[in-house]
């Protein structure tokens, strides 16, 4: 199929959805309104919300909360997955003693965390990052450890019989090796940094995303819950597109699943 | 002279998961001269790798000693180039990078490195192919720039442990013919594992063939006299290296039953 044509039916997937959305919401079949405008609003409705926000510039706020928070989880993660990863990869003794209680800690979902931390660090945007980095570091940890651990033992032999010491080894070997492990997890530790940070403002915030959300949601406004999650939607799509433009430049030495096959 | 590698008595044990030990090699006693080219030659899982990982300093025997010109080996052996089986580049390196990497980690400038790896690229006829990850690279193309990885170091023993099994009949001549034009250039002592007898005869000036394993052993030790340099393809067409072939297959087969009726017959791991 061609772009062009990929692209017009991809568009027409969206427009249908949209249509019916507003026929359903606006005119009764049959003498039964199957989209109650109370629950579903409609998306006329929805989008003057979201023309209001940017035109006003109330958005920006939260935008920049979110994206502040989503960047703070996933740097603070990221570093800690890394260094945690790398301690535990390489010293298998203090991996199997820390073993039960990292799968308790992974085990648990987060989102009861939430509580507490605002508890701890209030309503602010720390107790927001703190939520993502429960949720990134363990992605990043579990993906380094396993980069470290699945390093070729044929790679490894032949960087010793290359005369490499073990601070050669870190940098030639285990350390690239580990990196490329956690930028293939990038999407979902990017991703996680980002539900971190909305859940916990839909949990207790004072700006954000999750908090517009929440607000609306609070007071019946179902245009404006559409309107966040719109907005939502195309935040994660623009992260997600910058993520894929990092990784293609990281991981050049990759073969795609394309080459894989050919 | 002293030997370059000298193999005195080895013994090779392996602890097993479950208990107990499996005797890999035993009483394998094998010199290597400076300058020499000898192949081993062996049923597959008989332990020639495991020899080889030995004189590499990667595995410790358990009895007897690895000796590398005259000193007791008793940790990896610097004075070694090791080209292994599977590939062993590194896959986040460009090709010009893999080839550099080794004098880049012996205190060499990186330019110095980098001009002279793209001079040993271009020895092994990847001269435009510098900036290709491995990824990219055929599989002889690939072994290739392994070779250049080793050689740029220019160690005094080269090690190879069937370095061209993996490729197709027509690549597999083309390498051995390079490789015995960069080794015929500063002749190092090469110790050659191999499982085929026609590439061993036809590269080496010793073929030494190993029985199947457990507990492999060096059952014979030939000369090969054909003349220097060689072609692989045209001296396969030589009468003497008939003879030389038939006299050795003749020991050879035997071993190779052996394993063959071990294995039961399936295709055992090339330990």
């Amino acid at each position: 199929m061609s772009r062009v044509s990929l692209t017009a039916l991809q568009v027409l997937v969206g427009v249908v959805a949209l249509l019916l959305w507003h026929l359903l919401s606006t005119y009764p079949v049959f003498g039964v309104m199957l989209l109650p405008p109370f629950f579903f609003s409609n998306p006329v409705d929805v989008a003057q919300r979201i023309v209001k926000w940017f035109v006003e510039g109330t958005i920006w706020k939260h935008l920049w909360v979110t994206l502040t928070e989503s960047a703070l989880a996933f740097v603070i993660g990221s570093v800690g997955g890394v260094l945690v990863g790398f301690w535990f990869a390489r010293k298998p003794v203090v991996a199997a003693v820390f073993d039960p209680y990292v799968k308790m800690a992974n085990a648990l979902p987060r989102v009861v965390l939430a509580p507490i931390f605002t508890l701890w660090l209030g309503l602010g945007i720390w107790s927001k990052v703190a939520l993502g980095v429960t949720l990134v570091f363990f992605i990043v940890f579990f993906n380094v450890y396993q980069g470290v651990k699945e390093v070729s033992q044929t790679v490894l032999a032949n960087a010793r019989m290359l005369g490499m010491s073990e601070r050669q080894l870190m940098r030639h070997v285990y350390w690239p090796s580990a990196l490329s492990w956690m930028f293939s997890s990038l999407h979902t530790s990017v991703g996680f940094a980002v539900v971190g940070a909305v859940v916990g403002e839909y949990l207790g915030a004072a700006a954000g995303l999750g908090y517009l959300i929440q607000q609306a949601e609070g007071t019946f406004d179902v245009a404006g819950v559409f309107a966040g999650m719109f907005v939502l939607a195309a935040f994660v799509i623009v992260i997600d597109a910058v993520v894929t433009l990092a990784e293609t430049r990281l991981l050049v030495w990759r073969p795609t699943a394309a080459e894989n096959r050919g | 002279m002293v030997a370059a590698v000298s193999l005195q008595h080895v013994d090779i044990v392996f602890r097993l998961a479950g208990g107990g030990e499996y005797r890999a090699v035993s009483e394998a006693s094998l010199d290597v001269a400076d300058g020499e080219f000898v192949a081993i030659v062996g049923p597959t899982g008989c332990g020639k790798s495991t020899l080889l990982n030995a004189a590499a300093g990667l595995l410790a025997p358990a009895t007897g000693d690895v000796r590398i010109f005259g000193e007791r080996l008793a940790a990896l052996n610097r004075q070694a180039g090791y080209l292994f089986q599977a590939d062993a580049l590194f896959p986040w390196k460009t090709a010009l990078e893999n080839v550099a990497i080794g004098l880049e980690i012996a205190g060499t400038a990186q330019t110095e490195a980098r001009s002279r790896a793209r001079d040993w690229l271009g020895r092994v006829g990847l001269a435009n192919f510098g900036d290709r990850y491995p990824h990219m690279l055929s599989g002889g193309q690939r072994k290739r720039v392994g070779l250049a990885q080793v050689l740029i170091r220019d160690p005094k023993i080269l090690l190879m442990d069937e370095p061209f099994g993996p490729l197709d009949a027509q690549t597999r001549q083309i390498m051995g013919n390079q490789l015995l034009d960069l080794w015929s250039a500063d002749r190092k002592a090469v110790l050659f594992v191999t499982h085929d007898l026609e590439e061993a005869i036809a590269l080496s000036d010793r073929v030494v063939i190993m029985s199947a394993g457990p507990a492999a052993h060096i059952i014979g030790d030939w000369r090969i006299p054909l003349v220097r340099p060689r072609d692989i393809a045209e001296i396969k067409l030589d009468p003497a290296f008939h003879d030389i072939h038939r006299e050795i297959w003749d020991k050879l087969k035997t071993e190779v039953m052996k394993g063959y009726v071990r294995t039961g017959g399936g295709a055992g791991g090339d330990v």
